[in-house]
């Protein structure tokens, strides 16, 4: 049963309701509005291997995280984890699984509960899960601060007392704490400088050899997608418009939105190379283009992307969504 | 040869904070100059004092910050010690600001028009009509489509490119020969701030006016920026051409720094660590303030401080490594 992949997120679709209250819409002759923050999203993770959704603002990225982890119900659509569906109004059994995949969040400083030293902020999953009691308790968070490269003296000091960095090294250890195979990271190092953030990359890289940990990396950073995934996906208005192994995606993107992300990082290897201006921003979520979404910006939109949602189609890398894919066939 | 006298030119600026614990340095003698139409990049982590610099230079410290002491000269004319009305006709005329967030440096009551327009007017003498049609035509020039109808909107009907737009046409308004852009691409998604960095780029060359671009992001100073100086701690580590300093880094901080960046081309496994992180500001280790975390440390670093040394190619860094001196020593 190792072939089942340990993720399987199938269709899955979040709308949010972002109309006004009753009276002004009745009064306004105004409809519902919605916000769609993904939608018909497909994707599986293979366990040991770090999957990475890119994307730029309202891309959605953070709402899949969200809906992986239980945070949010999905408003349609399936996550599989391990083959078992995934409901959270089910309690016993949810729990159990619950134990096994955990999320680190962007900002150390809001994750953290400034009131409660760092030994408890660590121990509560521990107790919650009822994974060891008593002295074994300071025991394990002891080696859990080490593991993560803080010293175990550090479990009697409160979150105030460490820089960003070390704060986010001690999310970190509250998420192994659990002895989880799976972690969701969003954001992990977008609120580190790029010293401390090379040191947080090299440590979750490390932990994922030695504890065989499962990622899913949420990341606006291509350059920090590159150096740790092994495939990634690419949002663009709460759909997947790419997918592929990462060593392809950043020799041959397919997707133009891809390309044009490509383009826009800024070029720290001085190449000197002629770009593709970028143009556009990304439109209205509440009232998306019709037809493919990317069209407005696309440089080779043809008649079709105005009228019909492409499909995704199998490309020599992945997929991607776009019906010139299947012109060149 | 007479070397042309810089525009901008930051000689031993020093800045202190005052606090019940004491004084805190949050400036050590920072030195540098910008030519004129030159684009200097100024990076650093959070804390090392990019901000304060910028915030120096155009007499915005906040209380109770102040210079302690050094030179600001624009023009070979001193900046630093101005009174407060002669400094405000500096600001906005002579050097422009673009801030990181375009949301809290544009004021949500009035329209972009009555922004600029008051700009324009309060630095320039022209009529009401006049300053409307280049306010107008900078709004074009920075990229706004229909900038004739979307001048009178307010600015939450701008998006956040847009309105960073609308924030460097603000700048650029009087026609500034010194812009400081603290940030100015931070809030913005990537694809965004390409374009950004463009119109920044190619409006201040077009005015040739030069620029002090302020970032944490050593890919935006490498595609801009024509020198860069490292902060560390409140000192300046390494200043130089761009292409030498991110392909040669001499500055054992500026290294690590670099190898610590992940970028689309690698592929090692592991980045660079530079171990620990910066010093808090009451904590700043005698000597070079780099020197627990230096891979490259000796005696000298732990004790003197070093000075900026003159090294090729118009580079000058902070380490006792390029002192000729300890290059006699190491070759025995």
């Amino acid at each position: 049963m190792t072939d089942t992949p340990l993720l399987q997120v199938k269709g899955l679709t979040r709308y949010f309701d972002v109309s006004k209250p009753w009276l002004n819409r009745v009064l306004e002759r105004e409809e519902k509005q919605f916000l769609t923050a993904a939608a018909d999203v497909d994707f599986e993770i293979r366990r040991g291997e770090t999957f990475a959704l890119v994307g730029e603002s309202g891309s959605g990225k953070s709402t899949i995280a969200k809906m992986i982890v239980g945070l949010l119900d999905p408003s349609r659509g399936q996550i599989l984890f391990d083959g078992q569906e995934m409901r959270f109004e089910q309690g016993a059994a949810m729990r159990q699984l619950r134990r096994r995949f955990q999320m680190i969040f962007q900002d150390p400083f809001a994750s953290l509960n400034p009131r409660w030293r760092v030994g408890a902020i660590i121990a509560e999953p521990i107790r919650t899960f009822g994974i060891a009691s008593g002295a074994d308790i300071n025991r394990e968070v002891g080696r859990l601060l080490e593991v993560v490269g803080l010293s175990s003296n550090d479990a009697d000091k409160f979150p105030h007392e460490f820089s960003g960095g070390q704060r986010q090294r001690i999310a970190i250890a509250r998420a192994l704490s659990s002895k989880p195979e799976f972690i969701v990271c969003d954001e992990p190092t977008s609120a580190l400088d790029v010293s401390v953030q090379a040191q947080i990359l090299n440590l979750m890289r490390d932990l994922q050899d030695e504890f065989g940990l499962t990622y899913l990396l949420i990341s606006h950073d291509l350059s920090v997608v590159r150096h740790m995934a092994n495939r990634i996906g690419v949002l663009y208005l709460g759909r997947l418009v790419e997918e592929a192994d990462a060593k392809r995606l950043f020799t041959d993107p397919q997707h133009p939105y891809t390309r044009m992300l490509l383009d826009a990082v800024p070029d720290l290897a001085l190449s000197g190379r002629r770009r593709t201006p970028v143009t556009g921003e990304i439109p209205n979520p509440i009232n998306p283009p019709p037809g493919c979404a990317f069209h407005p910006r696309c440089p080779s939109v043809m008649d079709v992307c105005k009228q019909k949602i492409p499909e995704p189609r199998r490309t020599a890398t992945g997929c991607a969504a776009c019906f010139l894919i299947a012109e060149n066939e | 040869m007479m070397t042309a006298e810089p525009l901008l030119s930051v000689r031993d600026l020093i800045v202190e904070f005052p606090t019940r614990r004491g004084t805190l340095r949050a400036l050590d003698h920072v030195s540098f100059d910008i030519a004129k139409g030159e684009v200097l990049g100024m990076v650093g982590e959070s804390g090392a004092g990019k901000s304060l610099t910028g915030a120096a230079i155009i007499g915005l410290l906040e209380p109770p910050g102040r210079i302690a002491g050094g030179e600001i000269r624009l023009r070979g004319e001193r900046i630093d010690n101005l009174a407060p009305e002669k400094m405000r006709r500096i600001r906005g005329r002579r050097i422009g600001m673009v801030f990181q967030d375009p949301l809290t440096s544009l004021n949500p009551l009035y329209t972009v028009a009555q922004q600029l327009i008051e700009t324009i007017r309060t630095h320039m003498d022209v009529s009401e009509k006049e300053a409307r049609a280049r306010a107008v035509a900078l709004l074009d020039r920075v990229g706004i489509p229909a900038a004739a109808r979307r001048i009178d909107d307010y600015p939450h009907h701008f998006s956040g490119g847009m309105r960073q737009r609308v924030v460097i046409a603000l700048a650029l308004a009087a026609e500034p020969e010194l812009v400081i852009a603290d940030e100015p691409t931070t809030a913005l998604d990537v694809s965004v701030q390409a374009q950004i960095i463009d119109v920044l780029k190619e409006i201040c060359a077009e005015r040739g006016a030069s620029v002090m671009l302020i970032t944490h992001d050593m890919g935006v100073i490498a595609e801009t920026a024509d020198r860069v100086a490292v902060l560390y701690a409140g000192r300046v580590a390494e200043i130089g051409p761009v292409r030498d300093v991110i392909q040669a880094a001499e500055h054992p901080y500026t290294a690590g720094l670099m190898g610590a960046i992940p970028t689309l081309t690698q592929t090692a496994p592991r980045l660079t660590q530079i171990p620990g992180s910066m010093p808090r500001l009451n904590a700043i280790p005698q000597g070079c303030a780099f020197n627990p975390r230096c891979p490259h440390v000796f005696d000298r670093c732990r004790t003197q401080r070093p000075e900026l040394i003159d090294r090729a190619g118009g580079r000058q860094v902070a380490c006792w490594l390029y002192d000729p001196a300890t290059q006699e020593v190491r070759h025995d």
